[in-house]
């Protein structure tokens, strides 16, 4: 099973485009969905927002969040077969030296947002990833740590 | 769709739709054969319930708990007991039971019927579920039809079923099964017929009983055996059986009944009709083309058809089929009841006595030869011991299984498991002998002059003294072990043993019973009693087998010792000290996959074993030395609960163990106390380190591992 949680984990990464973001707004819970592309070695999230998003400005003044991601098919299998991962880390804008090689990571991934993602008025965040938590056959929960 | 169909217009579907036995009686049927007249509910009505119902759902999810091939043969027979009541306790959709009323009722109007199980893959020539799926003879009334029906329909999901189709390589998951509803053809004779003898070619067999069949089928009524030349139907042999009951239709069920005088004096079937019976079966053969196992009854004059099926299904040439093993799985009442004499009067006493007899050589008193062959000599005794445990101790757990199911099947309570607080206080021998333990313990702590004997290293006084020593016996603990045992008890503040209220047994009983119509009293009591006796037995079993291991463990003990001091080649023969069970290449919860990357394990579905809820710090136990520092309200992790191992039960806040169950061992001992109680965590010694903070939860079956 610990074999398991890293390669379920890749998967669940590499099969899906989107995930749910949770910021915070003063104390608040807030969700949204973006695209995301994982590094390889899985310590790294990226995506790209407009800088004049809520998640945006709750980033600056608290850059703790959370992301879920999942392959439910919504239908009742899943209670079986579903498996979703829960991510814990800190994110931050990509530094300028490392901006090219994070955005054609990105985009290799998200071909159809090239646009989007070099607008001006966009940023290139990651998430540095601290914890991934997979939840398999419905209550099963394993964790892989990274540490800080 | 169409989903209740006539023999007639199965006849014009597949075995996919109608299942084999339905189709093989709708060809007979339409051949004229004397078959008695059916309805057969297609696979497709199957389908219609589970998915109307939202069952499919559920079924998937309760086999989805764990990987059904990793499940242990305890852990299907729970999860299949809770799909089981699914079944009995989720009503039919309205539009379905309407049109079921409506068809069965024109059909059939009042008269008895059987259910029988009718699935795709059933009696090919390759595979034969006979038995393995349920049949439900004398069904009355169309809402105890519709009930047979869900029953038969649960049994594509029970234990032996599951088991066997995962043996055949058949996909679980996508089950399904077609019902077939007969009417009741109640004959005062019964029987099968071999058209040709699965040993002997020329030969074909007859076997009778008074009576309906089932008794014959399932193995509790000896059958009259004849043994006929095939090409001319000369006789060869009849085998009388010792006649003494039959199965007869009673109220809306099926049951045993003395047979009369004439009847034990009496072959059920004349020369003449074993003839009849003899030919049919040939006739069927022509029919099929290939030989057949039929079953058939005798209805005043008329001889009907009730099945058939090839040879090869019931008896499988491959030989390597194991469905007799799968059947076993299913014992009956009088089975079980002879097993239950067998434990109590012959079986345990036995192993007492071996111990005892044993117990009378003090290894210490032998020459190292002596000493070698004695080694060699308790081992074949504790072989031939663990050879009947296996064989007779273990099928015991089934007292325990007929009776929840029973138990459901009659009262279909929405907690599938509600039984099982019918069997607690069940006077088991483990909880007895704790109870003298804790009784020490409360008298170290409340008597200032036993408390100060037992903190020192002082000699104790001659009473205290044989105490401890009776318990190191029968625990099979040191002396010293013991002490400090008891002495840290006696030191924790607030020490106070896990002790439920003691449940009125008796109460629990009577209001049981009161739930039964007066003339089914007797039947439930009877069901109850061997529940119980089935609970303690599998309980006390171990603690009489592990005496004889004792003895074995205490001659080697002896040899071990003899030979840290001086090396004789013939006692290290014996022991070869290679095979230590060190934890060599053990997993742990935490695994560092590189120098920054951690694996943990939070959370881990297990199997609800006993309710409530705990969270504590983890004592792993490995072996009996561990126990010395278990610390009273830490929750137990263990492989397997031994008897060695009961007695800290009442201390222990929670119970965590790997094998999986409701019945097995630790989780009876566990719901005895009212301890929380998960089995079935894989790997759980490894997974959990001493001294973690874990949760225990009873009630869903997970455990939670705390690390903040």
């Amino acid at each position: 099973m610990e074999q398991n949680l890293e390669s379920n984990i890749r998967q669940l990464l590499a099969n899906q485009n989107c995930a749910v973001l949770a910021t915070s707004e003063n104390g608040r819970p807030y969700t949204s969905l973006i695209a995301f592309a994982a590094s390889d070695d899985l310590r790294r999230l990226l995506f790209v927002t407009a800088r004049a998003t809520r998640k945006f400005t709750n980033l600056r003044r608290e850059p703790h969040v959370s992301l879920l991601l999942d392959n439910r098919k919504n239908c009742g299998e899943d209670f079986r077969d579903a498996m979703a991962v829960t991510v814990l880390g800190v994110a931050g804008e990509v530094p300028d030296a490392e901006q090219a090689e994070r955005m054609n990571l990105f985009l290799e991934r998200h071909p159809l947002l090239q646009e989007f993602a070099a607008s001006p008025s966009c940023a290139l965040l990651e998430v540095k990833v601290q914890r991934y938590i997979l939840v398999s056959r419905f209550q099963n929960v394993m964790e892989l740590v990274f540490e800080s | 769709m169409k989903w209740i169909l006539s023999l007639a217009e199965a006849k014009t579907c597949g075995t996919q739709e109608v299942g084999g036995k339905a189709r093989a009686l709708a060809d007979l049927t339409a051949a004229g054969f004397p078959v008695p007249r059916a309805l057969c509910l297609t696979v497709a009505a199957y389908g219609r319930f589970v998915r109307q119902t939202g069952l499919r759902q559920r079924i998937a999810m309760e086999l989805g708990r764990k990987d059904p091939g990793e499940m242990r043969w305890e852990e299907l027979w729970d999860a299949s007991l809770r799909i089981r009541n699914l079944f009995l306790t989720t009503p039919w959709p309205p539009g379905m039971e309407r049109r079921f009323r409506q068809e069965v009722e024109a059909y059939f109007g009042a008269k008895a019927l059987v259910v029988r199980s009718s699935a795709p893959c059933e009696d090919s020539a390759a595979a034969s579920f006979a038995g393995l799926h349920e049949s439900i003879v004398n069904v009355r009334g169309t809402s105890a039809l519709l009930d047979a029906v869900r029953k038969v329909w649960a049994s594509l999901w029970s234990d032996r079923a599951l088991l066997y189709r995962q043996e055949l390589k058949l996909n679980v998951h996508g089950s399904a099964m077609a019902v077939l509803i007969q009417e009741l053809a109640c004959g005062e004779k019964s029987g099968v017929a071999f058209s040709q003898s699965p040993t002997k070619p020329g030969t074909l067999v007859i076997e009778s009983v008074w009576g309906l069949n089932q008794g014959l089928v399932d193995g509790d009524i000896e059958p009259d055996h004849w043994e006929l030349q095939r090409d001319d139907l000369t006789a060869l042999r009849h085998r009388p059986a010792q006649r003494e009951k039959l199965l007869q239709p009673i109220g809306g069920q099926v049951a045993a009944a003395p047979l009369d005088k004439w009847q034990m004096g009496t072959a059920p079937l004349n020369a003449q009709e074993v003839r009849q019976v003899a030919k049919l079966a040939l006739h069927l053969e022509d029919f099929f083309g290939t030989p057949q196992d039929v079953e058939w009854t005798w209805q005043g004059k008329h001889l009907w058809l009730l099945q058939s099926r090839p040879v090869t299904a019931r008896q499988n040439a491959g030989n390597d089929d194991q469905r007799g093993w799968y059947l076993s799985l299913h014992r009956s009442m009088e089975n079980l009841q002879y097993l239950r004499r067998r434990l109590e009067q012959e079986i345990l006493p036995g192993m007492e006595a071996a111990a005892a007899g044993l117990s009378c050589i003090p290894p210490e008193s032998l020459t190292d030869s002596q000493l070698a062959e004695e080694i060699i000599h308790r081992r074949g005794i504790l072989a031939e011991w663990e050879e009947v445990y296996r064989t007779e101790c273990i099928p015991m757990a089934h007292g325990v299984r007929l009776f929840g199911e029973f138990y459901n099947d009659t009262l279909h309570p929405a907690d599938p498991f509600e039984f099982v607080h019918l069997l607690e206080n069940a006077g088991m021998r483990a909880v007895q002998r704790n109870r003298r333990w804790l009784e020490l313990a409360v008298a170290i702590k409340t008597d200032s002059e036993i408390h100060t004997d037992f903190s020192k290293d002082a000699k104790l006084t001659e009473p205290l003294q044989e105490r401890l020593e009776e318990l190191a016996e029968e625990t099979g603990l040191g002396k010293n072990v013991l002490r400090e045992m008891l002495n840290r008890m006696a030191q924790t503040a607030g020490f106070k043993p896990a002790a439920r209220e003691p449940q009125n047994a008796k109460h629990l009983q009577k209001e049981y019973l009161a739930r039964f119509p007066q003339e089914d009293r007797e039947r439930a009591a009877e069901y109850l009693e061997l529940g119980r006796a089935s609970y303690r037995l599998r309980d006390d079993d171990n603690l009489s087998q592990d005496r004889i291991r004792r003895q074995v463990a205490a001659a080697e003990g002896e040899a071990r010792r003899r030979l840290a001091l001086a090396a004789t080649p013939e006692l290290q023969a014996l022991l070869n000290p290679g095979n230590t069970k060190a934890g060599n290449g053990r997993q742990s919860g935490t695994q560092w996959l590189s120098s920054t990357m951690e694996v943990r394990v939070r959370q881990l579905q297990g199997q609800p074993a006993g309710p409530g809820v705990v969270t504590a710090k983890a004592r792993v136990i490995r072996e009996a030395s561990d126990l010395a520092s278990f610390q009273p309200g830490e929750v137990l992790v263990c492989d397997a609960i031994d008897p060695a191992m009961t007695f800290i039960v009442p201390l222990a806040s929670g119970i965590v163990e790997r094998r999986g169950g409701m019945l097995i061992h630790g989780a009876i001992i566990a719901r005895e106390y009212g301890l929380p109680c998960v089995t079935g965590i894989a790997n759980a010694t490894d997974i959990i380190q001493n001294g973690q903070r874990v949760t225990v939860d009873g009630y869903l079956g997970l455990i939670v591992i705390h690390r903040d």
